[in-house]
């Protein structure tokens, strides 16, 4: 009789079970700097990245068609937050892509958190995503700035770079660029001389460069992003430091930043990113069809990344049908393991880390390019259980101690 | 406290006095400004920054190079103050001059905004002239030529600016009609003319630090928003009475944040606002400034 | 400042209750016709425009660093929310005297020139307290303070209704300011300050009181606006935001005693609309300001009052 009962439960569950898709719309939201300093490596190109991969469905999953919206969140955490907020409340929105600027990114975690909804951060850098303000509904793509420091930090030590000096934007993420970058170069066996810090939009670097020239380390490193890389570098050409025998490292710099300053001034740059159009045959398709609707522009890692962020989240929709409860789509994802000609294989962790290996790169000589865009020559393969921050180091509530508790989210 | 060698130091007063040189521009051309109009011209940052996009535009599209630029830029954007002044400026003289800052800091969100539209805000490489790289190899660092070349031309600049208004005719008028228009026109003197000029001289030399600017600078759009707050306080440590005041504290504050950067770099940023606030308490006037 | 509003309109005291009424009334419907975190940030910033005014209306001074208060009283706020567990309230009127502090230091510097130095020195003294804030360590630099509990008032429309009585609180503190025998000193050394002086008023204390008054109920608005978004970040503190708070007033109308709520509710509803447009806010604010300033200087409500021959 139990029986009987039993088997016929579970026959009606799939018909009890709410399975929908909220208002028979998918809407993704392309949340990003649409007219600032990171235009360029996430902008229009991601929001065109996120219907690539709409597309893959063909545009609609069952009777349910999938939207993509995007907005300009200015790198402004309060501008951000409030569009998360409305989107969210009012325009049904049902997961926001992307976001760069960690400030920004750490205000849309915490708003998708208390609305049930979904968070896929392809551009921001922070650790702490993963780490202290880990979240159920978050999950973070691409890179983040351990991952940065751990893939160039070690390498360049490892290939010869061992003593360093720190060029640091003087706040909050500069700081922590800094400070992760020289205990990985520590630990590698290098040495750190020093260590400037300049104030945030700085335009004129001369100064710090030359203090940087004189400590005679083998390897600068850029703890910054944004304008102040790029005004580095353009000034570390202008003072000869590349051509004096020093290596200058960016610890956050992009495919799109290399385009703007050009090789003259690039070359000799060492970075590392998880993405470049042509690493391999699969990027290389990828990146052509990308290109043709971005006016022959090349994909950046974040723009990369969202597309396979919202291909992955699509795929968990899909299998559960719903887009509903967005605790439950994140869980289905972190279930499942990742595929796409992006990154190739990869998982996502329980903290939110979605894993999968970084590259350490060069940018080439302008004799070396073959044309534009042919920018980077690899240097090193970091595998991701080596570049991305262990587990049980970040402090995420979310993740069980060695002690087998689990803190209480 | 580092323990830095008198060489590497004055490599370093060098640097500040680059940034002085902007500083001192673009204090002379608000002081000028504000001399015989009465208006503080809030979009000073943003004809600088127009300046040096009108130097990147004829290099991109015209093909024409540094040198001309050096005099068209300014030239362009004078004949831009002029039509400023014609139709905005002029609607609001005699106005509180309160009105005149807020009249401008509205051209300057306009100008600001456009460009930021057209060319996003992470701006646009400059090539450095090509008689002017490299650099001379001094013991304690490379000096870029281009750094030097900076420092004098604004220094002839400056003191020619200040050599016409106190040494020729037409600087005594100018003179004349800030103390006391009516009168000059009295004379015969086209007042409204003169203040268009000097407008449009005033704009013309925050153009050319632009176009100075360009090549180490890059061009980018809000290039001048902040450090037009920077120069008002500047402004106001100088005493906005004097020419010559504005040149030298120009300069002055240039080294002095220069030297911060090598001791204390972190407050570079904030070094000169705290000198301000330290001269108002003690010499309200400012350091050269007639007293109000 | 002195021609634009005031005019013959302000000689004779006339009841206000019609158009406060109104004010009731709007404030009271407002989160059931439009989207309430909206509302609130509207009825904010209108305080806030309300205690700008009051420094550039009714004193004459154009302080182009209220975002200093604004902004200091939000970090303030959040901090002491977030970090020290206050009660929401507590917290505001924690921020309240921050905002009140800073006014009385940055008003004793800034008195001691007049008109446009005054402006810029303001300005400076608010760009030096935006480089400190971006350094500090527990305004959290560019992340701002997250995650600001809103304790007992997690509710929309509790915490829109407290927003409102706030708002309310502040708006007849300036409303009593302006016409009480203090308020009429200040007008008086807004249309004369030497003849102020020679009729034995020590004009800078008023000033500098007046100062600190303005400074107080700007931060008691940016500290409510912290609670609201759960939120304290540079954007609080930047010059930006006190062009636009300038601009919201010049819009309103300066010198009468609702424009200011008219402007704000204005240029909010504006940026809502606009959000899409990214850089074009800039220019569209810019190009308000210009046509303000050349032919609209009395301001919607400024307009409103004298087609209706009264104040307003």
């Amino acid at each position: 009789m139990n029986a009987r009962i039993a088997l016929l439960l579970t026959l009606a569950l799939p018909l009890a079970a709410r399975a929908e898709i909220t208002g028979k719309v998918i809407k993704i939201g392309v949340l990003n700097d649409q007219s600032g300093l990171y235009a360029d490596l996430a902008g229009q190109g991601s929001v065109a990245a996120a219907k690539m991969a709409a597309e893959e469905f063909g545009g609609k999953i069952g009777d349910a068609k999938i939207e993509v919206v995007f907005a300009d969140h200015q790198n402004k955490p309060d501008v951000g937050s409030n569009i998360a907020r409305q989107w969210y409340d009012v325009d049904g929105v049902d997961v926001i892509v992307d976001v760069p600027t960690s400030s920004v990114a750490l205000a849309v975690s915490q708003i998708t958190r208390d609305k049930n909804k979904v968070f896929l951060g392809s551009s921001p850098g922070t650790s702490d995503l993963t780490g202290k303000a880990c979240s159920p509904n978050t999950i973070h793509w691409t890179y983040d700035t351990y991952a940065l420091a751990h893939t160039t930090g070690s390498a360049v030590v490892q290939t010869g770079g061992d003593t360093w000096f720190f060029l640091t934007a003087d706040y909050a993420f500069g700081q922590a660029l800094e400070r992760d970058t020289a205990a990985v170069v520590t630990e590698s066996g290098g040495k750190v001389l020093g260590s400037v810090r300049h104030p945030l939009n700085t335009t004129d670097f001369s100064s710090f460069l030359l203090q940087a020239q004189s400590s005679k380390a083998k390897v600068i490193g850029l703890a910054n992003a944004g304008g102040d890389t790029i005004n580095s570098i353009k000034a570390a050409s202008e003072f000869g430091i590349v051509k004096g025998g020093q290596k200058m490292a960016g610890l956050l710099v992009f495919l799109s930043d290399i385009h703007a300053l050009g090789l003259q001034t690039a070359q000799g740059l060492l970075l590392s990113e998880s993405f470049y159009w042509d690493r391999d045959e699969k990027t290389r398709a990828f990146s052509k069809k990308y290109a043709q609707k971005m006016n022959g522009r090349m994909p950046t890692m974040a723009q990369a990344g969202v597309y396979s962020a919202v291909l992955h989240y699509l795929k968990a929709v899909k299998a559960l049908n719903s887009d509903a409860d967005g605790k439950a789509v994140v869980a289905q994802m972190k279930k499942t393991p990742t595929d796409d000609p992006v990154f190739g294989k990869g998982t996502i962790r329980e903290d939110g880390r979605k894993m999968h290996p970084m590259y350490l790169y060069e940018v080439k000589k302008p004799s070396e390019s073959k044309g534009p865009w042919d920018y980077y020559k690899l240097v090193k393969e970091v595998p991701a259980e080596k570049a991305f921050r262990p587990m049980d180091k970040g402090e995420c509530p979310l993740v069980a101690t060695k002690t087998g508790a689990v803190t209480p989210k | 406290m580092l323990a830095v060698p008198v060489q590497a130091l004055f490599g370093q007063l060098l640097i500040g006095l680059i940034n002085g040189a902007f500083y001192a521009l673009l204090s002379l051309g608000l002081a000028i400004i504000f001399g015989l109009l009465n208006v503080i011209n809030f979009c000073h940052g943003a004809l600088y920054m127009l300046g040096a996009f009108v130097a990147w535009f004829l290099l991109e599209k015209a093909g024409v190079g540094y040198w001309p630029a050096l005099i068209l830029s300014p030239l362009a954007v004078g004949l831009f103050g002029v039509v400023i002044e014609r139709t905005l400026l002029r609607r609001i003289r005699g106005l509180d001059p309160l009105y005149g800052l807020l009249l401008t800091f509205g051209i300057a969100l306009m100008l600001q905004g456009l460009f930021s539209n057209w060319f996003g805000s992470s701006g646009m490489p400059y090539e450095m002239p090509s008689q002017l790289l490299g650099g001379q190899i001094l013991p304690f660092m490379v000096l870029p030529n281009y750094r030097v070349w900076v420092i004098a031309i604004s220094l002839v600049i400056c003191l020619g600016t200040w050599a016409i208004i106190e040494g020729t005719r037409l600087g005594s008028w100018l003179r004349a009609a800030t103390e006391n228009a009516p009168l000059v026109s009295a004379f015969g003197i086209n007042v409204p003319r003169m203040i268009t000029v000097t407008y449009a001289v005033g704009v013309a030399l925050a153009a050319l630090a632009g176009v100075l600017a360009a090549p180490i600078y890059r061009v980018s759009p809000l290039m001048g928003a902040d450090l037009i707050i920077v120069v008002f306080a500047v402004v106001v440590i100088g005493g906005m009475g004097s020419i010559m005041g504005s040149i030298v504290t120009g300069f002055i504050l240039g080294i002095l944040e220069g030297l911060t950067k090598v001791f204390y770099p972190e407050a570079s940023s904030t070094v000169i606002f705290v000198v301000m606030a330290v001269v108002l308490l003690v010499r309200p006037a400012g350091l050269f400034g007639k007293q109000a | 400042m002195t021609e634009a509003v005031i005019e013959r309109i302000e000689a004779r005291p006339v009841s206000q209750r019609v158009p406060i009424a109104i004010l009731l009334a709007v404030l009271v419907l407002a989160p059931w016709a439009v989207y309430p975190v909206f509302a609130m940030k509207a009825v904010c910033f209108a305080l806030f425009a309300c205690a700008f005014n009051l420094l550039i209306g009714y004193v004459g001074l154009l302080s182009f660093g209220h975002a200093l208060f604004f902004g200091g009283a939000s970090y303030a706020s959040a901090y002491a929310a977030l970090a020290w567990n206050w009660p929401p309230e507590l917290a505001i009127l924690f921020s309240t005297a921050v905002a009140g502090a800073l006014g009385l230091v940055v008003g004793t510097i800034a008195i001691r020139r007049q008109g446009i130095y005054f402006a810029m020195i303001t300005l400076a003294l608010a760009q030096m307290f935006y480089f400190f804030c971006l350094r500090a360590d527990f305004t959290g630099g560019e992340n701002g303070i997250q995650g600001v509990p809103r304790a007992h008032l997690e509710n929309t429309y509790v915490m829109y209704y407290f927003v409102a009585a706030v708002f309310l609180v502040g708006f007849a503190i300036i409303y009593r300011v302006i016409h009480s025998p203090f308020g009429e000193v200040l007008k008086a050394i807004r249309e004369n300050e030497p003849r102020a002086i020679s009729l034995g008023y020590k004009t800078d204390q008023y000033k500098v009181l007046a100062f600190v008054l303005s400074a107080a109920l700007a931060g008691l608005a940016g500290g409510t606006k912290a609670i609201v978004f759960q939120l304290a970040s540079l954007t609080d503190v930047h010059w930006g935001m006190s062009g636009e708070i300038i601009l919201m007033t010049l819009i309103g109308g300066i010198g009468t005693v609702f424009g200011p709520i008219v402007g704000a509710v204005f240029f909010i509803t504006l940026e809502n609309y606009l959000s899409q447009l990214g850089s074009w806010v800039m220019v569209v604010e810019g190009a308000i300001f210009v046509i303000c300033v050349v032919a609209f200087r009395r301001g919607i409500v400024g307009e409103l009052a004298r087609v209706l021959k009264r104040p307003l």
